[in-house]
């Protein structure tokens, strides 16, 4: 088994334009990984020939809400190449796992094929046969009957009811009702948005082996070691006896994060036949086999004076949940910290629903949350004539409302100030429909996001290898952020060596471990990993040097050493000057090598793996004296054809506050990333459910639409961040969710600027406009 | 995917000997038929690969000034002939603004003539449709049908035929050359697309073995090259299939109409030629007024098959439109978003 050996000297370097070497932290250096994407070198997870591979074809439901009556297999056993079929009765029993909290799991069994169906599209049996196409063929000749019951399809449906309140939710302080019941202003408004879709380019699978009681599982995934112990404890074996791999992912936004029931049917099926399986979700099933951003509603009430500074806020809001699942999507993160209110009160609710449990898709709670506050702060300034970045500003929050805690730091006054510059904002014309050219109408429009600082641990191998190249290792991965990129340039720098002698390996659960890749916390976690790893392997070079009676700085003293360009020598440059290996050969060492963590001093081998297998450990964002977040705010131009109601972004610049950026290009581009799939969102984005029976209708990527170039226009974003060291060990606050958040309240308000109609529902189709 | 044959026959008449069988099918560019059976929408049993035939990939320039393209031209060879763009721009464009540069590559002319529909429940092999099984009845009756038929539809099928490349071809009186067991002949295009009335499984004119040879133009279509517009109002630039499309063409003369044609996509199961409202057009002034009765004479006879009633309008809005443009004169240049109500933004890319 091969890991995949990036070196940055096989990439073309990044330019230099700020002056910062782009081999060093904060250097633009381009993705060390595109070449090997670009030529199709790069080997995804399921692309593993294995000797004996054979494949798996999931069956699922076709109803929404029952029981599987029979499910009638002899045509399908009877085909060509079949080997199996799995359903409930037949798939080998499983433990149930603990979930991401790392509770406690009920003592039953799991078993990853429905009997009791919940929504349309749950897995219910799967056929393994010698090749694909033959699995395909007899997987359609599965035939299962069912003893069907009415289903609630989505928020919609008549019986969805009012769901169940979610206490951890609420938020209150002052008195909300009274302020905003005696404010002079006031604004009620409901904001809906509807089921969304990560979909990643690349689809959900894996391949999954056995040898006698350890299982290797080649799968796309954001978090080795918590998927490793999900496949552990499904089997009741050993966590040191799952090996997840996982060198490149195909996009993930959310979805790949967890170990989920098709993953348990492959193993299940490799285990029961002893040989190894691949299963591939098909595009229509990855709408179904996992969950996609949740679907919500949202009230929300602003009181305020005249001049539009805001008394109080009075939020609600409600997002679907499966039947079986537990799926919070926290509609109040934005709505409490972006102003200033002296009342303010949210609560929530979650209504079940026969769905699919919902997921994390890029910025959960606060895209949707921002959504809500975002477009309300901007109907209160059309209310107040106030210019909607003016009563932004009016109402700037100068610490955490919520928390009462000074923030760590918040750029947010200055990227209005250079975002508002770049854009013209000054040029604007209050009115609404009063920019016109032909037959479209212009909008500008405005709105700000956020996202909170989260934090675990994590922990990295560093070597320094008698070439005098070095050589980082960890199990979190890079599924296009720039992991293998950051992690590079920490280590270059940090060590002294260029860049292009750094080999970062990435995505094998055998390597140092890391939490979970989400959250935007992931840069901010393994550069400090990285850094002290790199940090103690440059002391142990440097004492080498000086204590080795044959090396030839020996008896020096170590602040007199310095190591650069891969060499190393005294400062006054009038000693000798070598280079690593020279160094390490002089010495009879092979190689140098540390681990660095960023745990607490004193953790115990249970704290760490708890740290790294669950979430349990992530540290709060408003720990200790202050509230960390990342900010941005996004001036969006859009033109409207007043005929048809088409709306197209012409126009969109963004200031963001990521803190410190370990690499701008990266960050740019992931920040764009962002703001794309926001326009996506604002416009195109809703899962189609069938009213009768709960179908997601638009399950492939024809009719789910999201952007294509010719809908993105030119994207100008500028860094506004100063370095935040309550944020993370190197100063960087999160990069990759924060850009989404705000763009769908930036694109509707800019509508309503160029329209003079307010749109409450994403996405802003056409026939909502005309 | 089921298992099948896989024929490859060296003439026309191999081809059709061959695909006479039941069960066959005539494979193309493959963008369409391969995705339908990967599905299990179709599962033909046998395939028959025509495009390796000879002749068939023609232009022709033909003596009474009309124009024959070859069945497995492929829409993006045709769009981007110098020639054929010039004399027709509407089709060009129309060819321009369907699916993306990948799929043009490869899909062709009668191809893309016999496209099924892109009604989802029709590729819901767990839903109920009389275009897959007759008789089984119509999911999107009832069921999530915004993009559905506002012309012409049935209680047996609402679904849409999905082509931009027809619109403007039934406009011209665009002719399908066809050759099966009893020989050649001809239909014109707007004889060819079936309405679904009780047969909704029944889509064209074809017989079993039926092979479009041609589609042929008739002199008269190239007459109208300085007056032709194709517009497509779709939910993203590019990539996309039209929420409703209009292909309208003028001879204007004194500011008086002299020739019309007008046809309408998306909105039923054949490309619509709007036969009422060209009348209308005929010797009338060119202006606003006019076009607006014009596309009120076009969708007189619309009615909703479900929640899509705001296509009958966004139709006779894009019939204004494309009328409009029409006039204002067909652009010098093709448009970097063909079809695009946006595509005069300065700076809009032709990435699609
Ligand atoms: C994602 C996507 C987006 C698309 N968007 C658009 C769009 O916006 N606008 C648009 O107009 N189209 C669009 N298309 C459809 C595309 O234009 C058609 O798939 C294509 O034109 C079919 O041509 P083909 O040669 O690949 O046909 P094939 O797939 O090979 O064949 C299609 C059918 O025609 C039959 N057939 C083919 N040639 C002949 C012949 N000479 N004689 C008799 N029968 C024949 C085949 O048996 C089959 O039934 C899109 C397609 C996809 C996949
Ligand atoms: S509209 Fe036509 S294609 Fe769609 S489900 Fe009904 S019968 Fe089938």
């Amino acid at each position: 088994m091969t890991v995949h050996n990036i070196r940055v000297g096989q990439s073309k370097r990044g330019d230099a334009s700020d002056g910062t070497l782009a081999e060093a932290i904060g250097g633009r250096l381009s993705r060390v990984d595109g070449p090997a994407k670009i030529t199709g070198a790069a080997k995804y997870a399921v692309e593993q020939q294995l000797e004996g591979l054979v494949h798996a074809v999931l069956v699922e439901s076709t109803i929404a809400s029952g029981k599987v009556r029979v499910i009638d297999a002899a045509a399908a056993e009877a085909a060509p190449g079949v080997l199996q079929v799995l359903t409930p009765d037949t798939i080998i029993s499983l433990k149930t796992a603990a979930d991401w909290f790392g509770t406690p799991p009920p003592d039953k069994p799991y078993c990853p094929l429905a009997r009791d169906i919940t929504f349309s599209g749950q897995h219910v049996a799967a056929v393994v046969a010698e090749t694909f196409e033959q699995a395909v063929a007899a997987a359609a000749l599965v035939k299962v009957s069912y003893d069907e019951t009415p289903s609630i399809v989505d928020l919609s449906d008549g019986k969805a009811g009012d769901g169940i309140p979610i206490d951890a939710m609420t938020k209150e302080w002052g008195d909300a009702s009274t302020a905003f019941a005696s404010a002079p202003v006031r604004i009620c408004a409901a904001y809906n948005t509807p089921r969304e879709y990560q979909a990643p380019m690349e689809p959900h699978g894996l391949v999954a082996r056995w040898e006698g009681d350890h299982l290797t599982v080649w799968e796309p995934s954001q978090w080795l070691d918590g998927m490793a112990r999900t496949y552990a404890e499904w089997f009741g074996i050993p966590f040191g006896n799952v090996r997840l791999v996982s060198p490149y992912i195909g996009g993930g936004f959310g979805s790949k994060a967890l170990a989920l029931s098709h993953g348990a049917v492959a193993a299940c099926a490799a285990r029961m036949l002893r040989r190894p399986v691949k299963l591939v979700m098909t595009r229509p099933q990855t709408f179904t086999g996992y969950g996609g951003r949740a679907a919500t509603r949202q009230t929300v009430t602003i009181g305020a004076d005249r001049d539009g500074v805001i008394q109080s806020i009075v939020h609600r809001g409600v997002n679907e949940t499966s039947m079986d699942g537990m799926w919070v999507e926290p509609l109040g993160s934005v709505t409490s910290i972006m102003y200033a209110t002296p009342n303010f009160s949210s609560k929530q609710n979650v209504v079940r629903v026969n769905s699919v449990v919902p997921g994390a898709m890029r910025a959960p709670g606060e895209n949707p949350s921002a959504f809500g506050i975002e477009s309300a702060i901007d109907e209160l300034a059309y209310e107040v004539g106030i210019d909607p970045l003016e009563i932004r500003l009016r109402n700037y929050a100068e610490q955490d409302p919520h928390a009462k805690k000074a923030w760590s730091t918040r750029q947010l006054r200055e990227a209005f100030a250079a975002g508002a510059e770049r854009f013209g904002w000054a040029r604007r014309s209050p009115e609404p429909r009063s920019m016109r050219d032909g037959n479209q109408l212009i909008g500008w429009g405005v709105a700000a996001g956020t996202y909170p600082v989260r934090r675990a641990y994590g922990e990295a191998v560093v070597r320094i290898l008698a070439d005098g190249s070095v050589e980082v290792e960890s199990s979190s991965i890079d599924m296009g952020q720039g992991t293998y990129t950051i992690l590079a340039q920490t280590a270059a720098e940090t060590v002294g060596v260029p860049a292009d002698n750094v080999v970062v390996k990435l995505g094998d659960s055998r390597f140092p471990r890391a939490g979970v890749t989400g959250g935007s916390r992931l840069a901010g976690v393994m550069t400090g990993a990285v850094y002290k790893a790199a940090t103690s392997a440059l002391d142990q070079l440097v004492g080498l040097a000086i204590s080795d009676p044959r090396s030839p700085f020996h008896a020096l003293q170590a602040n007199t050493l310095v190591v650069a360009n891969g060499r190393i020598a005294s400062p006054r440059g009038d000693g000798p000057d070598v280079s690593i290996a020279e160094l390490l050969n002089s010495v009879g060492r092979d190689h140098i090598e540390a681990k660095g963590d960023t745990m607490p001093a004193n953790s115990t081998a249970e704290d760490r793996y708890k740290n790294y297998t669950t979430i349990a450990m992530s540290v709060p964002h408003t720990e200790g004296d202050y509230s960390r977040h990342s900010w941005c705010a996004h001036f969006i131009e859009v033109r409207v054809d007043e005929d048809f109601g088409t709306v197209r972004v012409s126009r969109v610049v963004s200031a963001l506050d990521s803190g410190r950026l370990y690499n701008p290009k990266l960050a740019e581009s992931q920040w764009k990333g962002g703001i794309i799939m926001g326009i996506g969102q604002a416009l195109l984005e809703e899962g189609i459910v069938d009213r009768r029976h709960g179908r997601i209708v638009n399950d492939n990527l024809a009719d789910y639409l999201v952007p294509t170039n010719a809908d993105i226009p030119d994207i100008e974003v500028i860094s506004v961040g100063i370095p935040d060291l309550h944020a993370s060990v190197l100063g960087g606050k999160g990069v990759g969710e924060l850009a989404i958040v705000g763009i769908a309240p930036a694109i509707a308000n800019a509508v309503f600027h160029a329209t003079g109609k307010r749109i409450r529902d994403l996405p802003i189709t056409l026939e909502k406009l005309i | 995917m089921r298992d099948f044959d896989y024929i490859r026959p060296a003439s026309i008449p191999d081809a059709i000997a061959a695909a006479a069988e039941p069960g066959s099918a005539y494979l193309a560019g493959g963008t369409n038929l391969l995705d339908l059976m990967k599905g299990g929408v179709t599962s033909p049993q046998r395939i028959v690969d025509i495009s390796r035939l000879p002749e068939l990939n023609r232009i022709e320039r033909l003596e009474d000034g009309g124009l024959r393209i070859g069945a497995l031209v492929r829409n993006a060879d045709l769009a981007h002939d110098a020639a054929f763009a010039k004399a027709y721009p509407m089709v060009a464009e129309a060819l321009l603004s369907g699916a993306s540069a990948q799929l043009r590559n490869a899909a062709t002319v009668g191809g893309n003539l016999l496209q099924r529909t892109r009604c989802s429940y029709f590729y819901d092999t767990a839903s109920a449709c009389n275009k897959r099984v007759s008789g089984a009845g119509c999911a999107a009756l009832g069921g999530e049908n915004r993009l559905h038929a506002v012309l012409g539809w049935s209680d047996a099928c609402i679904a849409t035929h999905p082509s931009d490349f027809c619109v403007p071809l039934v406009a011209l009186d665009a002719v399908v050359e066809i050759e099966g067991k009893q020989g050649r002949r001809h239909v014109t295009l707007a004889e060819f697309h079936l309405l679904p009335g009780e047969t909704p499984q029944r889509e064209n004119a074809l017989e079993p073995g039926d092979l479009i040879v041609a589609v042929r133009l008739p002199a008269e279509a190239a007459s109208f090259a300085a007056n032709a517009r194709y517009l497509k109002v779709r939910e993203r630039t590019s990539y996309a299939f039209a929420l409703v499309s209009a292909a309208a063409a003028l001879v204007v003369d004194g500011g008086k109409i002299r020739a019309a044609r007008l046809a309408l996509g998306g909105v039923a199961a054949k490309p619509w030629r709007a036969r009422a409202a060209e009348a209308m057009l005929l010797g009338a002034d060119a202006n606003e007024a006019t076009f607006a009765s014009a596309a009120d004479a076009a969708l007189a006879d619309a009615s909703p098959s479900g929640d899509n009633a705001f296509k009958i309008e966004l139709a006779r809005r894009i019939v204004v439109r494309a009328l409009t443009s029409a006039q204002a004169g067909t652009p010098e240049r093709l448009p970097a978003l063909p079809a695009s109500p946006f595509s005069n933004i300065p700076g809009a890319r032709h990435d699609a």
